[in-house]
């Protein structure tokens, strides 16, 4: 055992790309489920992201071009859901998760002839002066683009929901949708418009895995993180930071139990493989005793005329 | 109503089986892990089956199933192959050693082929390749080559296959380069490039400088390109898109002739129950085109090494060799027996860390 030689520099740099595609993909849920809509397609609209990502990058040579169509791809298959759940009203449960099933088989047919296929890079962002500085310069300055992307996400949502219109406006949808139609917001369509953002950032998420952080394409390769995401929202109570924490803590985990193995710490393999998920549940359900209550229409259907 | 048509089609199915002994075109199937794109390991057998196709044409028919799950699934699959009238079923993962043999008890007439397992029957033969000759040569790469002297090793599961290569490699590393050492992870799957890649990520942050893989996608080299400065080596297939760096060079599979040779023997009714283990010599372990990144003099000695394996003035596990705890294995100059080999569950002396049980 020999655990000097993990390099916590390197470890907080690699947990920060390791926990990227579950930002993504968390950060669109939750907006989506602030509206009262719960989706669970999460993982399907992310292997949709995936593949299209992918096949786009490899045949247009722009990776940011991948992620540009992973997100177009991510929001056309929620427009699915969009469609079933806001005008033909079927139930919401059942149909996220046919979206799920559906993405899958989906993305492994589209994604035939790009099995085993070397992706472009994605250049890191390399500037001159800060990514040079010890210690903060790997963590903070050394990341590719996407990686910032998804940071500036989650401050974004942050601020949008908390302190302006827009955000009041999502809130009164999700937490009583009559209400906000009697004072003459179109429910549906701002629903709508919530959907297909869950559905570009679950797209987004599922290219970073299939772009940078694998990067090569596999059926199935997304092995659960939409799930993950979907849970992570719930127990972070809706509230942004705390998703950040979250998906933080998970990919932190991950990555820490793979150095415990490699540095050969004699803790079973299977103990390590699964403390990811029970330290993540753990630290936010604590976090969660606050009380903080879910949106309360979420997942009930809204009907003008009922 | 639906049991009845359930039991005509069954009964349909077998009648299909023994019609296809008479007349038909030979059937063949193939039960794989991963799927045929993987670059790897799968690739390489259904390479292996497109020769069989290739060799016998009309006279043959073959079916194959990826991505089967190791276990239950597995079961079902070789079954329902069975049920639909093979002839001659090679099944192509360590994991799928006990359905195989349950399968096989229930179909006689069927001929099955399973890789890298140690259960034989009277319809059940076995066949591997002697992959720790290739990695004799990769540990002489990699132990010349490491600067850092940290050698990191993707390990899938612990088993007998696997810790083979990681004793043959750190044997031969060891020998050119007494300060290397291994790190090993177990990534506890055949094909998760996510994992892989994690694993390969890791493995070289904490200061490896070389990667074997005994996993099958290609994301550990990706990885390794990505960090640069880390040399890997193509597992089970070329994987030459990666070279002339990270790879240098690679562990080719080449099952062509095994499985022409068993489709001729079911085709003349002289298949009979065995067990092959061949390498370097006989052409079932192939070494990739060692790249211009590698020295000339080291390329020279690996070479040399393949030469010697190939025709048998040297085995890759010659003794001295103590197990890990220190207690004799080999006397100098004792060469491994077979069986030994076969349920290889130590590691040797100078690795560190616990095989996990």
């Amino acid at each position: 055992m020999d655990l000097s030689a993990i390099n916590p520099v390197l470890l907080i740099a690699s947990l920060m790309v390791a926990a990227t595609p579950l930002l993504f993909a968390a950060i669109g849920e939750l907006v989506v489920e602030k509206s009262g809509v719960l989706n669970l397609g999460v993982e399907g609209m992310m292997i949709i992201g995936a593949v299209a990502g992918f096949a786009t990058a490899v045949e247009s040579g722009s990776p940011l071009l991948g992620f540009v169509a992973a997100a177009g791809a991510g929001a056309a298959l929620s427009i699915l859901f969009a469609i079933l759940t806001q005008y033909a009203q079927a139930n919401q449960v059942a149909s996220g998760l046919s979206l799920t099933l559906f993405g899958l088989g989906l993305s492994a047919l589209m994604g035939q002839s790009y099995v085993g296929i070397k992706p472009p890079q994605m250049q890191k962002l390399d500037i001159p002066l800060l990514s040079d500085l010890p210690v903060i310069g790997p963590i903070l300055f050394g990341h590719d683009l996407m990686l910032y992307v998804a940071l500036m996400l989650i401050a974004a949502v942050w601020a949008v929901i908390k302190f302006t219109r827009i955000g009041l406006v999502l809130r009164a949808v999700g937490e009583n949708h009559d209400a906000a139609h009697a004072l003459g917001y179109k429910v549906v369509r701002i629903r709508i418009i919530a959907i297909l953002f869950g559905g570009a950032c679950a797209g987004l998420g599922g290219a970073y895995i299939s772009l940078i952080r694998v990067p090569q394409w596999t059926e199935g390769m997304t092995a659960g993180i939409g799930w993950i995401a979907l849970a992570l929202v719930v127990f972070a109570s809706w509230k942004p930071w705390r998703v950040l924490l979250g998906a933080y803590l998970f990919g932190g985990v991950t990555v820490v139990q793979l150095n415990l193995q490699a540095a050969g710490v004699a803790i079973p393999v299977e103990y390590l493989a699964m403390s990811p998920y029970l330290i993540t549940i753990l630290v936010l359900v604590i976090l969660s005793a606050d009380k903080s209550s879910a949106p309360a229409a979420l997942g009930r259907n809204f009907h003008a005329a009922r | 109503m639906k049991l009845t048509k359930l039991m005509t089609s069954a009964a349909v199915a077998f009648g299909l089986a023994t019609s296809a002994l008479a007349d038909d075109p030979t059937k063949v199937g193939f039960v794989y892990v991963g799927p045929v794109g993987d670059g790897g390991w799968t690739y390489e057998h259904d390479q292996g089956r497109k020769a069989v196709v290739e060799e016998f044409g009309d006279k043959v028919e073959t079916v194959y199933v990826e991505n089967v799950a190791e276990g239950p699934d597995a079961e079902r699959v070789i079954t329902q192959m069975a049920l639909q009238g093979a002839d001659l079923i090679f099944t192509t993962s360590f994991g799928y050693m006990d359905p195989t043999i349950n399968v096989a008890a229930k179909f006689p007439n069927v001929r099955f082929e399973h890789a890298t397992g140690y259960k034989q029957a009277e319809n059940v033969a076995t066949y591997s390749a002697r992959f720790y000759e290739g990695r004799a040569v990769q540990g002489t790469i990699a132990g010349n080559m490491t600067k850092s002297n940290i050698v990191g090793y993707i390990g899938s599961y612990p088993i007998p296959e696997v810790i083979r290569g990681i004793n043959s490699a750190y044997i031969h590393a060891k020998k050119v380069n007494p300060d290397v050492e291994f790190k090993i992870v177990w990534a506890f799957t055949w094909f998760d490039p996510a994992k892989e890649a994690d694993a390969a990520k890791v493995l070289i942050e904490q200061g490896a400088d070389v990667i074997l893989q005994h996993t099958d996608s290609t994301a550990p080299q990706a990885a390794a390109q990505a960090a640069g400065n880390v040399i890997t080596f193509g597992q089970a297939s070329d994987m030459a898109e990666y070279g002339p760096l990270p790879r240098v060079s690679s562990i080719i599979d080449d099952w062509a002739p095994y499985y022409i040779a068993r489709t001729q023997a079911v085709m003349d009714g002289t298949w009979t129950s065995g067990n092959t283990w061949d390498g370097i010599g006989a052409g079932m372990v192939g070494i990739g085109e060692i790249s211009d990144a590698v020295p000339a003099d080291v390329k020279e000695a690996a070479l040399a090494m393949k030469a010697a394996l190939a025709d048998g003035s040297y085995h890759a596990f010659t003794g001295p060799i103590n197990k890990q705890d220190g207690s004799a294995w080999l006397a100098d100059g004792e060469v491994a027996d077979d069986g030994t080999l076969a349920g290889m569950n130590f590691f040797v002396e100078g690795i560190e860390g616990d095989i996990p049980q």
